[in-house]
């Protein structure tokens, strides 16, 4: 042990942390940083080996931080181990092939999915591990905290308070974990203001603020053209509403995005408020603001929503519903990722969303063979809690189809929804997923499944929904999802005796068994068939970004 | 607010997204519509099975007799999902013989329901020959005393050889959400480039194709709301008051002294918006986002 | 461009119409015409389809369907643009329901 100065012996990081901002005061590097700096200040605060977060969320990116941390030398920053949540931008990828980082732990990587895995083959980069969104900001506290994070806001002040806004996502996750373990926490921002909307970052915890030359990169993700569902997502859709959401009561849930759910979200005014459900099921959401869901919140259907982000062009929507969506005093929305997913995974009854694979376990995957792009919040949102006390009807009601009338749990809904071929005839179901191949191909420890089997309770298809929860073998449960498999090769296998059985114990459903009449599923039955009707139905507040738009 | 768009956004039947059939029972009087050469009666084009192409008994045009508002009309109604409702042999013939059968029987009007991109060119010549003997069959129909109202407001527009046909129609109705052109954005953006026009750019292919810019400089005589309904309404006001005029080559000199003259007024703008800016709108901008009555009002409006 | 041809014993049923057609030939959809055949217990069906190769899908589709409706005494003919078997059944359902005035 060191004797000299043992209280110094106890405070590395924070001496660290000195070093590091004065080699940037040597510089002549103040906290505001003009632009044309910003590669001088990375290089002095920034050493090798470092744990450096960059913000790269679902929704926006610091990008100027990272094209300028790509292009700083590889002489100077080298062997970086890189946490983030989605690895979205080319210069993301470029730090790896650069040199300048040397590992990875992430959440999603769907733009780059395949520059990934050819890194990976090429045994150019590491990869520690594949999160969900929550698991990775809970390693930020634990064994994978920042030493400098790089964020992006919308507005700093002259003290360097930041202004997150509507698109808050991850930032205060990262800031919190880094500006608290001695970190550098640097952001750029789009904008000085004098004085800013809210403080969403306190100065205190900021020690750099640059203002890019162009606004941050942000991604429209949650928008669905309703124009693009067509009337077998309206069918699907009118069977989980009936078959599901009235069965067990859902009030709260999540919405994974896609097609199928946008029809669900649309069917809310016209289907599901026929049906007598309005105000009996989807009143609390943890969800983006979906611009499918305003014809159910101007219906009345919703009560809550809460944000992990913003949504392009919902800005002046959100914040003019304040009665429905988290908002500041000041007027706009504020949304936390972490606490959204917290809330998608105590807080709500259900999970549904749609996936590439499923196979006779009821193990749900995205991953092809070719891409490595990660899970994202799914598999926190789609598994079932053991941690969760509070009953509700649907939680205690799922708990009690899975364990029995004595349970002494309940169960969260974890739904699949998808058709049962994908575009070029490929089936969805089938006997072996390719992630596999794909773990063997990239040399991971586990295959990269996004859903759990064990955690799905429902898969519904065109052909109708199976209950696992009702499933009391490994063979009934192959049963059940061969009988629901439709035409795909796993699905002409089934034991049609034991599919019959199981349609007789309710454990499969038909659409004619839950009373739904396929020649009613049609686009008619969309509350908004268009982005302009979702536009009306807004009374003009919502602004679709161009590429929506033909005005 | 909250009721008023439930009922009306979700009942209406947009003409946009609706089949030529579905057009057809929502335009015309309900249950009047005859078809002729209905499919059970047809066969799809020899053409396309040669291609290897499975093709459509009907060929993608639906022709036959209703009446609309009690009054006998023939009709055409284009298939646009169809090959983009582009028009082969039979699909051409289908319509000729439609319109030759109108200035025979002398129907109170012919409503043609345009949604086509223009020739199939799977069928080369034939294609060809068949728009060309469309576009003679309409002003023949038409010299003898038959209005042939063109309702331009489906996917694909009326756009080529059909665009050409539309506009020698007596009337043409649109939508905000139809188009109105002879080449293709696609096509222009291919032949001369992205600089001069960019297609992808959906906003600035509505500014210079669409149905408002068309109402604006006077290409298209009425513009309605994405409605079955409406169109239906639209036409029926247009044939009460309808006297289709006797060919006249001093009428064809003076609509082409105003087209020359418009010419030269317009030439060189590269947008609706300084189209409409140099036609008297004080406030180019905000067309795209009016609605239908505003902007009819709009109209009446500017300077003539 | 594949033609197919099946033909099964199935039940009667009666029309209220001559024909019936249903869907249009777009990208990933069909049309189905359904018309009398002179066999009150035989149902013909004969497909035409863009996407080659996927006879035994379209065989099952169409058996599990003759085996679920009485199509008895039609003759079904199909101009496919590569529907997948959910949009087929749909279709199916809908063309029926015409032809019999939605006894089925």
């Amino acid at each position: 042990m060191n004797a000299p100065s043992s209280a110094g012996a106890w405070a590395t990081r924070r001496h660290g942390r000195l070093q590091r901002l004065e080699r940037a005061a040597a510089c002549g590097l103040t906290r505001r940083v003009d632009s044309a700096r910003v590669r001088d200040l990375l290089e002095a605060v920034i050493e090798p080996g470092d744990r450096v977060c960059l913000e790269g969320n679902n929704q926006k990116q610091a990008d100027f931080l990272a094209e300028t941390l790509a292009e700083c030398s590889p002489e100077r920053l080298y062997d970086l181990q890189m946490v983030q949540s989605v690895l979205a931008l080319p210069s993301h990828v470029d730090l790896f092939e650069r040199g300048i980082a040397s590992k990875l732990d992430f959440s999603f990587s769907g733009p780059q999915g395949s520059r990934l895995a050819r890194l990976v083959q090429d045994h150019g980069i590491e990869i520690g591990a594949i999160h969900t969104y929550l698991e990775l900001f809970g390693r930020y506290f634990v064994d994978l905290t920042p030493k400098v994070c790089l964020i992006a806001a919308h507005s700093a002040d002259a003290a360097g308070n930041l202004y997150t806004g509507p698109n808050t996502e991850d930032t205060p996750a990262i800031v919190e974990a880094t500006a608290f373990k001695s970190g550098i926490v640097i952001a750029q921002v789009n904008n000085l203001m004098d004085r800013l909307p809210r403080v969403d970052i306190p100065a205190d915890w900021v020690d750099f603020y640059v203002v890019a030359p162009r606004p941050h990169y942000i991604e429209p993700l949650f928008t669905r053209d309703p124009a693009q569902i067509t009337d077998v997502q309206v069918l699907m859709a009118m069977m989980v509403i009936k078959g599901i959401y009235a069965e067990y009561g859902v009030t709260r849930l999540n919405h994974g995005i896609g097609f199928d759910t946008a029809a669900i979200e649309l069917l809310l005014p016209t289907y599901a408020t026929e049906l007598g459900l309005k105000g009996k099921i989807c009143t609390h959401w943890a969800l983006n603001p979906h611009p499918t869901l305003i014809p159910a919140i101007e219906s009345g259907c919703v009560e809550s929503v809460h944000s992990f982000g913003s949504e392009v062009g919902m800005e002046k929507y959100v914040a003019a519903r304040s009665d429905i969506f988290f908002t500041g005093a000041d007027g706009s929305m504020r949304s936390n990722r972490a606490f959204s997913q917290t809330a998608g995974l105590y807080a709500c009854d259900m999970f549904i969303g749609s996936t590439l694979q499923i196979d006779l376990d009821g193990n749900s995957s995205t991953a092809t063979l070719g891409r490595i792009t990660g899970f994202g919040g799914a598999p926190n949102m789609g598994s079932d809690p053991h941690g969760r006390r509070h009953a509700s009807p649907a939680w205690l009601k799922a708990g009690r189809e899975a364990g029995g009338p004595n349970a002494v749990r309940g169960r969260k809904l974890v739904v699949q929804m998808v058709e049962t071929f994908r575009e070029h005839m490929t089936p969805v179901f089938v006997e072996e997923l390719d992630a596999w191949k794909l773990q063997e191909n990239m040399g991971m420890e586990l295959p990269p499944i996004m859903i759990y089997g064990d955690d799905v309770t429902h898969i519904v298809t065109e052909e109708g929904i199976a209950n696992l929860l009702l499933c009391r073998t490994p063979q009934e449960r192959e049963q059940a999802i061969r009988g629901i498999a439709g035409f795909t090769p796993v699905g002409m296998a089934r034991d049609r005796q034991m599919v019959e059985q199981l349609r007789r114990r309710g454990v499969i459903r038909r659409p004619e068994d839950l009373g739904i009449d396929p020649r009613r599923a049609s686009r008619d039955l969309l509350s908004a068939r268009s982005i302009k009707d979702l536009v009306r139905w807004s009374g003009g507040l919502y602004a679709p970004p161009a590429r929506f738009r033909n005005w | 607010m909250n009721a008023s768009p439930a009922n009306d956004l979700t009942r209406r039947l947009r003409y946009f997204e609706a089949t030529a059939r579905s057009r057809v029972a929502a335009v015309l009087d309900a249950g009047s519509f005859h078809e002729f050469l209905p499919p059970e009666e047809s066969e799809p084009s020899p053409h396309l099975a040669m291609l290897g192409i499975p093709g459509a008994f009907d060929d993608g045009v639906i022709i036959g007799a209703a009446t609309l508002g009690g009054r006998p009309v023939l009709v055409i109604a284009q298939e646009g999902l169809f090959m983009g409702g582009a028009v082969g042999e039979i699909h051409g013939a289908k319509i000729v013989g439609l319109l030759r059968r109108a200035a025979r029987e002398k129907p109170a009007a012919v409503i043609f329901m345009v949604d086509s991109g223009g020739v199939r060119l799977h069928e080369a010549n034939a294609g060809l020959i068949a728009i060309s003997e469309v576009m003679r069959a309409v002003l023949e129909t038409r010299a003898a005393g038959v209005p042939v109202f063109a309702l331009v407001g489906g996917s694909c527009g009326a756009f080529g050889g059909m665009g050409i046909v539309a506009r020698l129609c007596s009337a043409v109705v649109m939508s905000e959400e139809g188009r109105l052109a002879l080449s293709g954005p696609e096509v222009i953006e291919t032949v001369v480039g992205v600089e001069e026009f960019d297609s992808k750019d959906r906003a600035l292919v509505w500014r210079v194709t669409g149905g408002k810019h068309r109402y604006l400089t006077g290409d298209c005589d009425e513009l309605v709301e994405d409605d079955a309904a409406a169109f239906r309404r639209c036409v029926i006001e247009l044939l009460a008051g309808w006297q289709e005029p006797a060919p006249s080559s001093a009428e064809l000199r003076a609509e082409q002294e105003r087209l020359t003259s418009r010419l030269r007024r317009l030439a060189g703008l590269r947008d609706g918006l300084d189209v409409w800016r140099a036609i008297g709108a004080d406030d180019p901008h905000q067309i795209p986002l009016m609605d239908r009555d505003s902007l009819v009002a709009l109209k009446k409006g500017l300077p003539t | 461009m594949e033609t197919l041809e099946f033909q099964f014993a199935a039940q009667p049923c009666k029309p209220v119409v001559g024909a019936a057609l249903s869907g249009v030939v777009g990208s990933g959809n069909l049309e189905i015409l359904i018309r009398p055949c002179d066999e009150a217990d035989a149902c013909l069906v004969s497909v035409k389809t863009s996407a080659a190769g996927f006879g035994r899908i379209w065989e099952a589709v169409v058996t599990e369907f003759a085996s679920r409706h009485p199509v008895g005494g039609t003759r079904i003919a199909i101009n496919d643009m590569g529907a997948t078997p959910a949009v087929v059944t749909l279709r199916l359902g809908q063309a029926l329901c015409e032809y019999t005035g939605g006894v089925s």
